[in-house]
């Protein structure tokens, strides 16, 4: 029973770490462009949330539907003004740029905020659980996990039966041949990154709501989204989800081995991904 | 005679520092075929992508349809009425064949049931590709990718299409059911520019001809006129000249 607990656990985590990690599948699975600045980012609107919860009274669902918006607008102006500037088969200059954006972020909101810790005040949901059979289960944890499903299914049927998926996945496979046939990469671009950056913000709400954020935070939450997409499989949209709770459970599994084997757990499941299976999960070929 | 609809006038350009093309003057009629051929290296392929906007050029040295249009963006070309076979095919990868075409049909001059080519009929034209529409493009063989490819091209309702070395690496017998749309895509009032290594292939699927050597053009005139010994020498320039 107690390991039973764990997977569930684990999988809730995996809400959480999914969340992190689909804005990534979608920017570095698909279009190929490392943004190191992935976790700031959301670190960054965590702290906005926190701030705009002290000066406007919204409650948690009204939170998310002005952090959302303004995750997408800064989506958008990364893309347009930074990303679409070292776009290309090259990953280096995309990598380095966002480097750069992920240390002045860090700065600029300890500047901000200080290297104080903040959480919003969860008004009771981060703290309500209910029963299943003997286990106990955190009612913010599952609406975390639904919403990740309901994104990831989202995501996936964007990019399989709409036109931006359509021009989204010519575009990645090949820049140039997409424009030939009338794709405007860098519009699409600029939209997948607004996309990207809005379920980021999403998650920036429920992370602050499930638990505490500090300027520094930022580069952890890289490497689970990170590990979450190549666990599961570059490119493919349900293997960052899934990708996302075989560390949330690796995780949990290992925190019961030993309260100290956590985070290493997830660690050691992911290089063994790497080693006995490179392309992912779920990945076709 | 009206306007030409795709015409070049001193069209120079190349790659940063390195020049690729010397004042190529060229025009193409609507309906008509052009062929453009010449050795490797001859400046063919950057001609293409000169004209369709992927290599910067000054913007008087491209007209379409009345406009100077140099340096136009290539997926604004398409809005215009450009389209292009590109050399190696290059379709998306990890797509399936109808998506491949619809990603042209979602960006095309004219909606799919306004314009001259719609899926069912390149089905007919291509009855393979109507079987494998759900295939994996990658898991197509050559022949039937290049189908693809034109396919993709002609859901972009172009009216002058760009075809650069469609023949390259295919069997003779591909070849010939690739050239036999030809005739069909210019009836339909498309002009066509073929860039060919294959003079014999070019000579007999065009109207009128240009031979490119080393950026310039070096021999242009009605494709059933020219002699084989006048290409020769344009193809090879006059000191290497063969009989």
């Amino acid at each position: 029973m107690q390991w039973l607990d764990a997977i569930i656990q684990g999988v809730l985590l995996g809400g959480m770490y999914a969340q992190y990690a689909l804005g990534m599948a979608l920017m570095f699975g698909v279009m190929r462009i490392v943004n190191i600045a992935h976790g700031d980012v959301m670190i960054l609107l965590s702290l906005i949330a926190v701030t705009l919860a002290g000066v406007v009274p919204v409650g948690n669902l009204g939170l998310i539907l002005l952090v959302v918006p303004i995750a997408v607008a800064l989506g958008w102006v990364l893309q347009k003004f930074i990303l679409n500037k070292v776009v290309g088969a090259d990953p280096l200059p995309s990598l380095i740029a966002t480097f750069g954006l992920s240390i002045a972020l860090q700065n600029l909101m300890l500047e901000i905020w200080s290297a104080d810790t903040r959480s919003l005040p969860s008004s009771g949901i981060a703290s309500e659980s209910f029963n299943i059979g003997p286990i106990y289960v955190g009612l913010l944890p599952v609406i975390v996990l639904i919403c990740a499903f309901c994104i990831t299914a989202g995501l996936d049927g964007v990019l399989r039966f709409t036109r931006f998926g359509r021009g989204l996945r010519a575009a990645a496979a090949d820049t140039e041949a997409a424009a030939m046939a009338g794709v405007n990469p860098k519009k699409i671009y600029a939209t997948a990154t607004a996309i990207a950056v809005g379920i980021l913000g999403l998650a920036a709400v429920f992370a602050a709501l499930r638990a505490t954020v500090s300027p520094a935070d930022g580069p952890a939450q890289l490497i689970y989204a990170f590990e979450a997409v190549i666990i599961g499989g570059m490119g493919s949209i349900w293997g960052a989800f899934v990708g996302a709770m075989v560390l949330g459970v690796a995780q949990a599994v290992g925190l019961r081995i030993d309260p100290g084997l956590g985070i290493l757990f997830g660690h050691l499941v992911f290089l063994a991904v790497l080693a006995g299976r490179p392309q992912g999960l779920m990945a076709r070929k | 005679m009206s306007e030409p609809i795709l015409s070049t006038h001193a069209l120079s350009g190349g790659y940063g520092d390195f020049q690729a093309l010397f004042g190529v003057d060229m025009h193409i009629d609507p309906g008509e075929v052009i062929a453009l051929i010449g050795a490797n290296g001859a400046g063919k392929s950057t001609f293409l992508k000169s004209v369709f906007g992927m290599l910067p050029v000054a913007k008087q040295m491209v007209r379409f349809d009345g406009a100077d249009v140099g340096g136009t963006p290539a997926h604004k070309m398409v809005r215009q009425g450009l389209a292009m076979v590109p050399e190696g095919r290059r379709l998306f990868a990890g797509m399936s064949v109808e998506d491949n075409m619809r990603v042209a049909i979602d960006n095309a001059r004219l909606p799919e049931d306004q314009g001259q080519w719609t899926r069912d009929r390149l089905f007919d034209l291509f009855p393979i590709l109507g079987e494998k529409r759900r295939e994996m493009v990658e898991n197509l063989s050559g022949g039937q990718q290049q189908m693809v490819a034109i396919s993709r091209a002609l859901l972009c309702q172009p009216r002058v299409l760009l075809c650069d070395e469609i023949s390259l690496g295919l069997a003779p017998k591909v070849i010939r059911e690739i050239y036999a749309v030809v005739p069909e895509i210019s009836a339909a009032g498309t002009a066509i520019v073929l860039v060919e290594q294959d003079v014999s292939l070019a000579k007999s699927a065009s109207n009128r001809l240009y031979c490119m050597l080393e950026g310039r053009i070096t021999l242009s005139g009605a494709s059933g006129e020219i002699s084989r010994d006048e290409i020769a020498t344009a193809y090879f320039g006059g000191s290497h000249a063969v009989a």
